[in-house]
């Protein structure tokens, strides 16, 4: 099993109106001094055998996002501990 | 011969009965299409209808635009087959890469819902040649995703080009350029965030300013439209 990350943020240019709506709240929390907040999406595909990056890649681009208002990254998750 | 106009149903669409209504107040015959199914069965032209197909998961229209009947369709419309997506159906199109830009969540996040003034802009399609340019309609409007977005350099191809089929006057949810609907090059694609299928009766609409896109359609195919396709 391997699991392949793809991370879908709108892009910088785009009004993310969702994060506004947080940023806005976070006063009430007594946070402040945050400029900005912005909201994405993180989606783990799990492959039965070897990751294929070039297949998730794919996914992402036909699928996972919309390349007019996202940016998307691919990354394979290293399984915790195995660099240990 | 009557005209065959197919309205699709997704799994999630909500209007697609109301579409099947409008297409057969306009004098035409309706004939209902199954998303698993990628025959078109010989319509003339198809409908796709507001609602929420795969309960909009992802991004909305994302996974309708990969269903067996979009597949037949997408080719359909290349070659110049009418196509109107309305609300869900217009995001569907824009997923599609069949019309250029995306509809996003509304800019104050709220879902709006009510009868919409409209200013129509270019009556060169398949589905607005009925109009007269500058006329101001009254139609529904009901969405949450309905803020037209695309970049400058493509908002201003479609000013140019006369694409923008549709405005609105007084902007519900934030739409760039106050742009409600808007066709592709040939005229035969239409996309529009409003629902001219709940304005076809006086008993249920604000008007029956609805019509006349599907009357439009009826003109086109009848040869007498104004710079479409086909």
């Amino acid at each position: 099993m391997a699991r392949v990350v793809v991370d879908v943020m709108l892009k910088p240019e785009i009004l993310d109106p969702q994060g506004q709506a947080v940023a806005g709240a976070l006063p009430r929390l007594g946070v402040s001094g945050v400029s900005s907040v912005r909201i994405g999406k993180r989606i783990e595909i799990e492959f039965a055998g070897e990751a294929d990056l070039d297949a998730a890649r794919q996914i992402a681009d036909k699928l996972l996002a919309n390349p007019v208002i996202e940016d998307f990254t691919v990354r394979v998750e290293e399984p915790a501990g195995a660099s240990a | 011969m009557s005209t065959v106009v197919g309205v699709v149903t997704f799994p999630g669409s909500l209007d697609d009965r109301d579409a099947v209504r409008a297409v057969a107040r306009a004098g035409a015959t309706p004939v209902r299409l199954w998303h698993a199914d990628s025959s078109l069965h010989g319509v003339d032209a198809v409908v796709l209808p507001g609602g929420f197909s795969y309960g909009d998961y992802l991004r909305c229209g994302a996974i309708a635009r990969f269903s067996a009947v979009m597949t037949t369709i997408a080719d359909a419309a290349r070659g110049g087959l009418p196509v109107l997506g309305i609300c869900n159906g217009f995001q569907i199109l824009c997923e599609a890469h069949l019309l250029p830009g995306a509809l996003t969540r509304n800019q104050h996040l709220h879902f709006r819902n009510r009868d919409q003034l409209l200013r129509i802009g270019s009556v060169a399609s398949a589905w607005t040649n009925a109009f007269a340019p500058d006329q101001e309609i009254v139609i529904p409007v009901k969405n949450g995703e309905g803020r037209y977005v695309a970049d400058e350099r493509t908002l201003d191809a479609l000013e140019a080009e006369d694409r923008v089929i549709a405005r609105y006057v007084g902007n519900p949810n934030g739409s760039l350029r106050d742009i409600a609907g808007i066709r592709n090059e040939a005229g035969n694609v239409v996309g529009l965030m409003p629902h001219p299928e709940h304005a076809v009766e006086e008993l249920t609409g604000p008007s029956l300013d609805g019509l006349g896109f599907f009357v439009s359609l009826l003109k086109h195919l009848a040869g007498a439209g104004v710079g479409a396709a086909r």
